[in-house]
């Protein structure tokens, strides 16, 4: 099979294509796509696909309420539509129609309503100060009939975008600004080489499910979008000093996979979640607990969260990077836990 | 609105408007809707009927006669106050009270309640009980109405209140620059709960401000004339099918009842309560078919006591409609 080398950006256009291509009830709605000459959205995901679709490229105003609450009606109508922001932190605008509309309209009218709806938002904080900044996820993994997934590779970008395409329910994916891509024109100081070798032909990562990107027997150490890959970096730190760190992407925030999680921290006995933002209130509290529900007898150790300060996104780049989990804090955590 | 403190006002007679049939389906329609309200509303508040209420006596010209203009396979959206929006567009007043008596046979399997009642079959969206909530909703669905290629049409039902949310700016703007075959029907009832439209907007004519402000056509409708409301509904809808939407509709009205529960509406001025009460929707278009010679006093009551009949006989029966069981709880979540 052969296989091409390419970044986050480059997978999600590909897999917004193809779902284009194979069902034309799919179409992109969102600010600054499909503008000859533009952009393609913010981070180029959308980038010249109004070529090949010029009729399924919704271009908005500067409307996140509005044009959130249009996808609802679409989605409800029989239509499939892609909607992103250019920044996660803009969610916040549209979270009515999400919360309150998009999540519960299946519910509220007792079944009767599908709402097959992506929601794509980039997140992370980049060099932009407070408001282009936040990591999003804790908002949203805790509303019912929502589901909540965080990729961190080109391949599980392609394949969980086409398979929340063809979800019957809403389906929130977050991006990281630093994993889009780390060469060429989506280069960023601090971005990350997420690139996948992307098979040709068409597949789907199923949602709702972790992934162990890392084997190991002395710690369990979990985390998603960038900090999968600090924490990965890590593990490799680790091995150095011979700790055996077992490192799982947990992508699917909402729900969690508390079957692939559980099964790790039974052998190692040891937690360590990674998480940027705020600690408290974080998704990371979410997993510590159901992880202790789940088999809190198994662990030899409290569970340790590295996660941001409570504080806003800073600035200065000093500031941010000690906002931001860093490669030493996660090692420094998985040399406490080990010391029980 | 100048109302007379007398009679009530005539109604706008349209030149087609004169199948008895059809006039009289109207009114029978209206009093549905009428004896509906004040039945759930001696229920609820005998404790007979849980959860609270939002109710329309008073606007049941702006639900019957736009919803008439529609096809079953036309949306419409609706709000916290749904219960004449939905049997004007076709659902039985069986459904309707097993959902507010919480049953499972209600057309939301009890889980929607009052202020959330649908039935996508018969194209109507569940109540979106945030205010202007329903607005963008609806330019989505005609947003899909017109990427299907088919002739269908959305209406979005809400009260003056939505027109200061960010909703209704945003979503009457994406419809008006995609020329989406949605309808915006404001029923400006001069209240956001308690609060009179002049202490909310500096112009209160709000037609006048969407005209101006959107490039759409809009127009001011006496809202508690029902002929009035479906001519200019039935204008609109020919205007959408026709790819020219959307179009904005101000109905003015009067909200007879309270809020919602046990409001006494102490803010409503008893002047202004007394010239709407005499122009009543129902109270009008009954007299103007009685003057028409379509129809007898006797007449008007026959079908008054039939309709309270058949709501009656639909209480007892939702009364003893099977609940949900607690395992319905998490079911209906996700697809």
């Amino acid at each position: 099979m052969t296989t091409r080398n390419l970044g986050i950006a480059e997978s999600l256009r590909e897999a917004i294509a193809e779902e284009m291509t194979r069902d034309e009830r799919v179409f992109c709605i969102g600010e600054d796509i499909a503008v000859p000459g533009g952009w393609g959205g913010a981070f180029t995901v959308t980038l010249g696909l109004e070529k090949k679709f010029p009729d399924r490229m919704i271009n908005t105003p500067i409307a996140e309420l509005g044009f959130f609450g249009v996808a609802c009606g679409a989605a409800m109508a029989g239509m499939r539509p892609i909607a992103d922001v250019q920044y996660g932190d803009f969610l916040l605008l549209a979270a009515d129609q999400i919360i309150n509309n998009i999540a519960k309209m299946r519910y509220m009218s007792g079944g009767q309503i599908s709402m097959p709806l992506v929601m794509r938002a980039p997140v992370g904080a980049t060099g932009r100060g407070s408001q282009h900044a936040q990591n999003l996820e804790r908002y949203f993994t805790g509303v019912p009939g929502l589901k909540v997934v965080a990729v961190s590779n080109a391949y599980d970008a392609k394949g969980m975008l086409k398979a929340a395409v063809r979800d019957d329910n809403p389906v929130m994916i977050f991006e990281h600004k630093l994993l889009y891509g780390s060469k060429g024109a989506r280069f960023e100081p601090g971005a990350v080489d997420a690139t996948s070798d992307i098979p040709d032909g068409d597949y789907t990562v199923p949602l709702g499910k972790a992934a162990v990107r890392r084997e190991g027997s002395d710690v369990t150490i979990l985390g998603w979008l960038l900090m999968l890959h600090y924490s990965l970096q890590a593990a490799e730190r680790l091995a150095a000093e011979g700790i055996s760190a077992e490192v799982i992407d947990v992508r699917s925030l909402s729900p969690l996979d508390l079957e692939t999680i559980g099964a790790s921290v039974r052998r190692t006995g040891r937690v360590v979640i990674v998480e940027e933002g705020p600690k408290t209130g974080g998704v990371s509290a979410e997993i510590a607990a159901s992880v202790m529900e789940e088999c809190g007898e198994y662990l030899r150790c409290p569970v340790r969260r590295v996660a941001s300060a409570d504080v806003p996104v800073p600035f200065t780049p000093v500031l941010e990077n000690a906002y931001r989990p860093d490669v030493p804090r996660i090692v420094e955590a998985a040399r406490e836990v080990m010391q029980f | 609105m100048t109302a007379s403190h007398s009679a009530p006002r005539d109604i706008a007679w349209a030149a087609n408007s004169d199948a008895p049939g059809f006039l009289l389906g109207l009114y029978e329609r209206m009093v549905m809707i009428r004896e509906f309200e004040d039945g759930v509303k001696f229920l609820f508040l005998e404790g007979i009927m849980p959860g609270t209420i939002h109710q329309c006596q008073g606007q049941e010209a702006t639900a019957v006669g736009v919803c008439t203009a529609l096809r079953t396979d036309d949306f419409i959206t609706s709000t916290f106050r749904g219960h004449g929006h939905a049997l004007a567009k076709g659902l039985s007043v069986q459904e309707l009270l097993d959902e507010l008596f919480g049953a499972s046979t209600g057309c939301c399997k009890g889980k929607g309640g009052s202020m959330h009642v649908g039935n996508m079959a018969q194209g109507m969206v569940p109540g979106i009980a945030i205010v202007g909530g329903g607005i963008p909703v609806a330019a989505g669905l005609a947003l899909a109405f017109k990427m299907q290629r088919t002739d269908r049409v959305a209406v979005s039902f809400f009260g003056d209140g939505a027109v200061a949310e960010g909703a209704f700016h945003e979503g009457v703007n994406m419809a008006a620059i995609w020329n989406l075959p949605v309808i915006f029907v404001c029923e400006n009832n001069l209240y956001g709960a308690s609060t009179h439209v002049s202490r909310v907007m500096r112009d209160t004519h709000v037609a006048r401000r969407v005209g101006g402000s959107y490039g759409i056509r809009a127009e001011q409708i006496d809202g508690n004339d029902v002929l009035a409301v479906y001519e200019a509904a039935k204008t609109a809808v020919a205007q959408c099918r026709a790819g020219n939407g959307p179009v904005f509709l101000e109905l003015l009205t009067y909200r007879l009842t309270g809020h919602s529960r046990r409001d006494p509406c102490h803010y409503q001025p008893k002047e202004e309560r007394e010239e709407w009460t005499a122009q009543d929707p129902i109270l009008r278009f009954g007299a103007a078919l009685v003057k028409r010679g379509l129809i007898d006093d006797a007449g008007l009551e026959a079908v008054k006591s039939r309709v309270r009949r058949d709501f009656e006989a639909a209480v007892q029966v939702a009364q003893r409609q099977p609940l949900p069981t607690t395992n319905d709880l998490t079911t209906d979540v996700f697809a």
